[in-house]
């Protein structure tokens, strides 16, 4: 019963931040509303063993991303007047359709036991621990080459986002 | 006895995929799109960790590294475009962006 609390108290809590996230008009309460996300799917990633995965999240994902979103919004300004016209007609009707389309299927596919997704692996009786030397110790060998192409991905998008960001205009009014 | 199955996780992840995805597509600001892209990433990486537990197996939680650092990576660019785009157009509305006539 503990356990069943447990899953029902941060899964509804992830629900509520998502609706937030896409219907609230202030984009600091959206980004408030992708913190309370983030946060409570970290508390289900330990709930599912994985923890350090979740520490990771609370410091990647509630920490690190959510201070640039935040630090982006203070940049750019509050601006609630986002128009509410539809550019392409009958927009929200379409989008809701392929919505229930979309959340029937998947939510289909994901209780209905006529999609076998054990069908290959068997279901096992004992949990894996998500410590730091498991993870490592996969990731530093069998996943060693992902794991450089990654590191040079991270590389280009800090060098990308210098020069996106730049101002070159500002440059020429100070030389 | 209720119990906590894989197929609940699953179930949640499919929710907030889907919620992701209506937003990105009722919204027109471009940092709220941003919010929604990282609301479905995060319901795979939920799918990847379930996965992991029910089958035993680690490599799940590895691949959520990287997905992780591919959002981290995205959210960087594409923040630092949204940024100059704002400096030339003075607002975050994708409505606005119609330099290549699209």
């Amino acid at each position: 019963m503990f356990e069943v609390i447990l899953f029902l108290i941060p899964s509804s809590l992830i629900i509520i931040g998502a609706l937030i996230v896409i219907f609230a008009k202030n984009p600091v309460h959206n980004a408030m509303g992708l913190v309370m996300t983030l946060v409570s799917i970290a508390i289900i990633y330990i709930t599912l063993n994985a923890t350090f995965v979740a520490m990771v999240q609370m410091l990647v994902y509630a920490g690190a991303v959510m201070t640039l979103f935040l630090f982006v919004i203070m940049m750019i300004g509050v601006d609630k007047k986002e128009q509410s016209k539809e550019s392409i007609k009958g927009q929200t009707f379409l989008v809701s359709g392929v919505f229930l389309i979309l959340i029937s299927t998947l939510v289909y596919v994901a209780i209905s036991s006529e999609f076998r997704w054990d069908l290959w692996f068997d279901a096992v009786e004992f949990t894996v621990e998500g410590t730091p030397q498991l993870i490592a110790g996969t990731l530093f060998t069998s996943w060693i080459f992902p794991f450089e192409i990654i590191s040079i991905l991270l590389i280009v998008a800090t060098a990308a986002a210098i020069a996106l960001a730049y101002d070159t205009q500002r440059k020429k009014e100070d030389a | 006895m209720l119990e906590v199955t894989t197929d609940w996780y699953l179930t949640l992840s499919a929710i907030l995929f889907s919620i992701g995805f209506f937003g990105m597509m009722i919204r027109r600001n471009a940092l709220i799109m941003f919010m929604c892209i990282e609301l479905m990433l995060n319901a795979v990486n939920l799918t990847f960790i379930s996965a992991s537990r029910h089958f035993g197996q680690i490599d799940g939680q590895v691949a959520v590294f990287f997905v992780l650092v591919v959002a981290a990576a995205e959210v960087v660019v594409g923040l630092a475009i949204i940024v100059s785009i704002f400096r030339k157009q003075s607002s975050a509305s994708v409505d606005v962006l119609n330099l290549s006539r699209g």
